[in-house]
């Protein structure tokens, strides 16, 4: 069971969203896309679920009623309880009562919203809303999840619980693609996918993208170039393209390094290139 | 202060809907009033029966507008003519008197003949059919029924797609195993159903509380009520598919509902309109409702008579909810982005 695209290329209004970007998903896998805003993570997304007609390339996807899809909006119906928005997507998806009945409850449960069933969803704070639409995206049991920034705007509580939930899924043999913005959450995935303008610049696991990246991080007292250097938390990492420090400084090992550090690299990376051909 | 100021400049440019608000309200206005708002009515088109027809005819004053002349014709052939809205009025000469029938399901005109007729000096014996006190609510009621479902399909229903689109869940929708038709039909079903229990409501409100009379074929006004009634639907899933959010589906929805309240003949007669401003008129779907609800419900008139109203409702049907039906599948089907999709809107 392996979806995904291949190929795939988007354009919007004559500028390219998305160009020539694979992206596979097995079942029992998570993978998670992750890039800045406008990266065209949720592009990819809609186009996995058949909403976005791509200009080319190929699109691997089950039939509709094994997709489960959690927009970013969560994808709850503000005016319905939360067991009333449980309710439609179960009737909509054809769950006989008793499936209904078993699903829900379980799922609720695990997502501590059993207690709120009767709660509007817009009454609900963020994060048990975000709960309550993955609920209502893997109530069916899909082949294929997707999920859009699940974990955006929710509290550190809620987003362990969400994890939980999608690491649940997997488990169960669901492949799940998903985008986030936080990196490192998505380290936990078992493959990552990285987004910069509708490229991917790196793809892989958090092991392999850690190991390379294109030149050195260093962590200099004070950066030489402040246009490559950024916190991580008290101290400062700096990236040098050619991989040796102006200043002499030793690169950090592997170990030392955050896969952050190396998303941060890959993207200075490519500013770098842009800038280097678009130089006359 | 004077940033506040630019800003909001800023912000208004780019709300073309409300620039247009702003723009054109003042000018439709401007124009409806002063050409649409005129209760007078200059002229009545009558039908003259009856023995000597002719001679009487010739005698009328000018404010009547004959246009038939029927020497053969009775009392009972004059009713009919008014039952079928082919005349304003009808002079029935007798032996002695001649008798004036005036269609009372056409408030102004009928007002106006009455006191046309006064000031011939009593040559006509005055009858008052359909709406003999010639009171307002039996002719606005029917309007209202129309009105009110106005309402609800073009303002509440697009109101309550457009909330599927700002809430994002027009997304989870699409992505569902659900075919187009089943989103589309279970979205505005409510909707029909609702309106239609107001009509009822109001037709049985205004029976019981006006004493509005309901002379014609409740299965026929219902029929009407029921095709009016996909057309205004049709009417909001257009507005919601030319909507991002609630705000921009009730400015556009000012713009489908003010007309009909001010063109379709509920207020101001249509007769008393120039041709300039009429032609609207004909073209908005409450002006044929209220042809059809006043027919039925004063004159007790048959599908003889209103076939061409409901032709025309039958036609809007097809052009207006077929199309904002087509457009609002568009929505739900794969597509290119306009625009960059990095984030769905979200709800306030």
């Amino acid at each position: 069971m392996s979806f995904g695209v291949d190929g795939l290329c988007v354009d919007v209004a004559g500028v390219s969203a998305l160009s020539d970007v694979d992206l596979d998903v097995t079942g029992g896998s998570i993978v998670s896309v992750v890039g800045g805003d406008g990266a065209g993570k949720s592009t990819l997304l809609r186009c996995l679920v058949g909403r976005i007609a791509p200009t080319a390339g190929a699109v691997r996807r089950p039939a509709s009623h094994e997709i489960g899809y959690m927009p970013a909006t969560s994808g709850t119906w503000r005016q319905l309880t939360v067991a009333e928005n449980v309710d439609f997507v179960a009737q909509a998806f054809r769950l006989s009562a008793v499936e209904r009945s078993r699903r829900s409850a379980d799922l609720l449960d695990r997502a501590a919203l059993a207690e709120a069933s009767d709660r509007l969803a817009g009454d609900l704070s963020g994060g048990m809303r975000h709960k309550l639409g993955f609920v209502m995206a893997v109530l069916h049991e899909p082949d294929l999840l997707v999920l859009d920034e699940p974990s955006t705007g929710v509290d550190p509580v809620s987003r362990v619980e969400l994890w939980r939930l999608i690491t649940e899924a997997a488990a169960a043999g669901t492949a799940v693609a998903m985008t986030t913005t936080y990196l490192d959450e998505a380290e936990r995935a078992s493959s990552i996918t990285v987004l910069d303008g509708g490229r991917v610049i790196a793809a892989g696991s958090s092991d392999a993208l850690l190991s390379t990246f294109p030149g050195s991080i260093t962590a200099p007292e004070r950066a030489t170039d402040p246009r490559r250097a950024w916190r991580r938390g008290r101290s400062i990492r700096e990236w040098h393209p050619d991989g040796a420090s102006k200043d002499g400084q030793r690169p950090l090992e592997t170990a030392d390094l955050s896969f952050e550090d190396t998303v941060v690299a890959r993207m200075l990376d490519q500013e770098r290139l842009a800038s280097t051909e678009s130089r006359p | 202060m004077l940033a506040m100021i630019l800003k909001e400049f800023r912000e208004l440019r780019r709300d073309r809907r409300t620039v247009a608000m702003l723009v054109a309200l003042p000018l439709v206005l401007l124009v409806i009033f002063g050409y649409a708002a005129n209760f007078s009515v200059s002229s009545v088109t009558v039908e003259v029966v009856g023995p000597n027809a002719d001679s009487v005819a010739g005698q009328l004053p000018p404010f009547f507008d004959v246009t038939a002349v029927d020497p053969s014709g009775d009392t009972e052939a004059g009713t009919d003519a008014l039952v079928d809205a082919e005349v304003d009025s009808v002079v029935v000469v007798g032996d002695g008197t001649n008798q004036l029938l005036v269609d009372g399901s056409s408030l102004f005109t009928a007002q106006a003949t009455v006191a046309a007729a006064n000031q011939a000096g009593g040559a006509l014996d005055v009858e008052v059919l359909f709406n003999p006190d010639l009171e307002t609510s039996w002719v606005m009621v029917p309007g209202l029924i129309g009105l009110i479902m106005t309402f609800i399909g073009t303002i509440v229903t697009s109101l309550g797609l457009v909330r599927e689109r700002q809430d994002g869940t027009l997304e989870q929708l699409a992505v569902m195993p659900l075919r187009p038709s089943d989103v589309i039909i279970g979205k505005i079903a409510p909707y029909f159903v609702l309106a239609y229990l107001d009509m009822v409501a109001v037709v049985v409100l205004g029976m019981l509380l006006f004493g509005v009379p309901f002379a014609g074929s409740a299965v026929l006004f219902g029929l009407g009520a029921a095709i009016f009634l996909l057309v205004v639907l049709g009417l909001g899933v257009f507005i919601s598919t030319v909507s991002e959010n609630q705000g921009q589906a009730i400015q556009t929805a000012m713009f489908v509902v003010m007309p009909q309240i001010l063109l379709s003949g509920m207020i101001f007669p249509l007769s008393s309109m120039p041709w300039g401003v009429r032609w609207i008129g004909y073209l908005l779907p409450l002006t044929y409702f209220i042809e059809i609800a006043l027919g039925i419900m004063l004159r007790g008139a048959g599908i003889g008579s209103l076939w061409p109203a409901y032709a025309v409702l039958c036609v809007m049907i097809v052009v207006v909810l077929g199309g904002a039906v087509a457009r609002f599948r568009r929505d739900l089907a794969p597509s290119l982005p306009s625009r960059p999709v990095d984030h769905e809107p979200v709800a306030a």
